[in-house]
């Protein structure tokens, strides 16, 4: 390539002060990256209260961390974060830039490729460097399907689902620079307005870093079936998933949903209750170490990506295994 | 008021997997055969915003739906289905120079095409289409527009210039606003869409259709389909799966449980 561009800069989100598993997740495979086609690990984070957030973020694998502790970024606004973000790009020089697939980096990347003019590629699982250039490995179809994009521009933009890769063991002993930017936004070019932002408190253990996940679709029979799945989860630590089909129905909380246009979870248990297995599903839990399925269907097509399928009605075994538990825990 | 939206056609996203198939030879996509192709849903979930929002307007309240879709392999079920929905009019950009766009072409050429209809409000596109699942080509039309961008709703109303959107959070929902033109995307939250009237399909096939020509967006061939892309498609295949499931079986669903609450004993996860 002709330009000068080289590295990796890591966009790293930040809440309650502290990086989000997914941005140190990011940070590894940053390292991994540069190992192979030179350069150096940036780590930008924007919010509030950072005083500790860049020393995590060496410790993760940062060779410089750009801080940009201000207000206006205490709650995620796509349009405040885009004039400060482009010119931090524009000014490292990038070759690589990695976003997070999340609610606020799904919102916010495709914005920032146009802005400089580049090309994002969304829902990367994987990264490598061929002959210098990053490829990425991301999910299309539906989940049902993988591809691998190279573009001729640079910097690429990358979107990286969580769990897809795993952060590295903190090292206390490595250094970087860790600068403070300050804000170029001019808050008045802000087009959009948030009028009301209604978050349901979170409760229990979240999703995504639970050690089980029980996920409910249609095959539960209402939302009582629930009610079951959240008394095993609470006497596992566990947390509750479900389908999409569940969701829409209002058998559950809108925010329960996994798949590829919900959350993503990479458990050491998922266990899928009265879901089919469409690609859409899978494409938020595929990830989990080992899958157990309880579906009524013995060809019920999840039974394929599972390690453990029980062939039985979800409204008799679940409760059943709710009482071994018990049992077990006695 | 104009209201703009942007439709994909693809193959139904909801196939078996064991139907799916994939060229990879020549990186493309093995259409099912005797399978219609259909609306990507999120995008049929837009006309179907845009419908709601004629619905509740006062009476004699002159608003104008138009469908506008790249399609040069042809998208004549989207665009019936759009119309039976009960769009307006469509623009159709199915010349063979608009092939193998990809994100960043595909938004540009929406937003000159955009552009050349003239006066929109309001523009609107689903979250992703559904067979490539990106997510960028709304945003991307909105930043070379310059025009604000709300994501992922559920909800979208206009009133006196300006559109208010209940957008989707992971955990929540918020209430955002923009002085029009604006874009929006829409999410699967919006809900059901309607089914087409009969009175509706039947005047669909008498509703105008254009068809344009690069030159009518005010661009050349070089700027268009795949000799304006800036990406490549080095690989397209279906992983596989090779996981072998081992069936817990028992006689009584107390048994089954039992052994399944053994391994997760013994995996440490009780
Ligand atoms: C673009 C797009 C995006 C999507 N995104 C998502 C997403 O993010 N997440 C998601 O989940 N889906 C998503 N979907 C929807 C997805 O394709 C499936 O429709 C959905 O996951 C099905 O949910 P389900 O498994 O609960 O229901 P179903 O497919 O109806 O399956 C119910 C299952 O329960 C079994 N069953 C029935 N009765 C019992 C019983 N008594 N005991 C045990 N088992 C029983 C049946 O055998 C069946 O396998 C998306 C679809 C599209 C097109
Ligand atoms: N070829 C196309 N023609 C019209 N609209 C499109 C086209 N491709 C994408 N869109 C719109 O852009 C949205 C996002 O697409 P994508 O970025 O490809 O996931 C879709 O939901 C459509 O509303």
């Amino acid at each position: 390539m002709t330009d000068n561009k080289s590295g990796v800069l890591v966009v790293v989100e930040v809440e309650d002060s502290q990086p989000i598993d997914l941005g140190l997740e990011m940070l590894a495979l940053a390292r991994r990256l540069t190992g192979i086609m030179g350069g150096t690990v940036t780590a930008v984070a924007f919010g509030t209260g950072l005083e500790t957030t860049g020393e995590t973020l060496t410790a993760y694998g940062a060779d410089q961390v750009l801080l940009n502790d201000n207000e206006i970024f205490t709650n995620f606004h796509a349009e405040a974060w885009l004039p400060d973000l482009s010119k931090i790009i524009t000014e490292v020089e990038p070759a690589l830039v990695l976003i997070g697939h999340s609610e606020s980096g799904t919102d916010l990347a495709p914005r920032l490729a146009f802005r400089l003019d580049v090309d994002v590629a969304t829902g990367c699982e994987s990264i490598d460097i061929v002959n210098g250039r990053p490829h990425m490995t991301r999910s299309c179809f539906g989940g049902l399907a993988r591809e691998v994009i190279t573009f001729t521009k640079t910097p690429a933009l990358a979107t990286i689902r969580s769990k897809s890769q795993q952060a590295l063991v903190p090292d206390m002993k490595r250094s970087a620079e860790i600068k403070h930017v300050s804000s170029i936004l001019d808050v008045n070019a802000i087009r959009t307005r948030v009028v009301n932002r209604d978050r349901e408190k979170a409760v229990g253990v979240q999703m995504e870093s639970a050690k089980v996940v029980i996920g409910g679709g249609l095959g539960l029979g209402g939302p009582e079936g629930f009610k079951t799945l959240n008394e095993i989860a609470e006497l596992v630590d566990g947390a509750v998933g479900a389908s999409r089909a569940a969701c829409d129905l209002d058998w559950c909380p809108r925010s329960y949903q996994i798949g590829l246009s919900g959350r993503t979870v990479a458990p050491e248990l998922y266990i899928a209750v009265g879901i089919s297995g469409a690609s859409h599903h899978m494409a938020g839990c595929g990830n989990s170490k080992t899958i157990v399925s309880v579906n009524s269907d013995p060809k019920a097509e999840i039974f394929k990506s599972s390690r453990f399928g029980i062939v039985g009605n979800s409204q008799e075994i679940m409760p059943a295994l709710a009482e071994e538990i018990r049992k077990l825990k006695a | 008021m104009k209201i703009v939206v942007c439709v994909k056609q693809i193959q139904n996203p909801e196939i078996p997997a064991a139907q799916f198939r994939i060229d990879e030879e020549a990186k493309v996509l093995i259409p099912v055969s005797g399978l219609s192709p259909v609306l990507s849903p999120f995008d049929e979930q837009a006309v179907e915003a845009a419908l709601r929002i004629r619905d509740r307007a006062e009476e004699g309240a002159d608003i104008e739906i138009t469908i506008v879709t790249i399609a040069p392999k042809g998208a004549r079920a989207a665009i019936k289905a759009a119309l039976a929905l009960g769009a307006d009019n469509a623009v159709l950009l199915n010349e063979p120079t608009f092939d193998g766009g990809g994100g960043y072409v595909t938004a540009r050429n929406l937003a000159e095409t955009i552009r050349a209809i003239g006066d929109v409000d309001l523009i609107l596109t689903g979250r992703q289409a559904a067979d490539g699942d990106a997510g960028v080509v709304g945003l991307g039309i909105a930043e070379i527009l310059d025009i604000p961008a709300i994501t992922f709703a559920r909800n979208v109303q206009t009133a006196d210039g300006v559109v208010t959107v209940q957008r989707v959070l992971q955990d929540g929902i918020e209430t955002v606003e923009a002085d029009l033109p604006a874009l929006v995307t829409i999410s699967n939250e919006l809900g059901k869409v309607r089914n087409a009237s009969m009175r509706e399909t039947m005047r669909a096939a008498k509703k105008p259709v254009k068809e344009w020509t690069p030159e009518d967006i005010g661009l050349d061939e070089t700027q268009v389909g795949s000799s304006a892309t800036r990406y490549e498609l080095e690989r397209l295949y279906i992983p596989v799966n090779e996981i072998e499931c081992e069936f817990i079986s028992g006689d009584t669903p107390a048994e089954i449980a039992a052994t399944l609450a053994q391994h997760m004993r013994e995996e440490n996860l009780i």
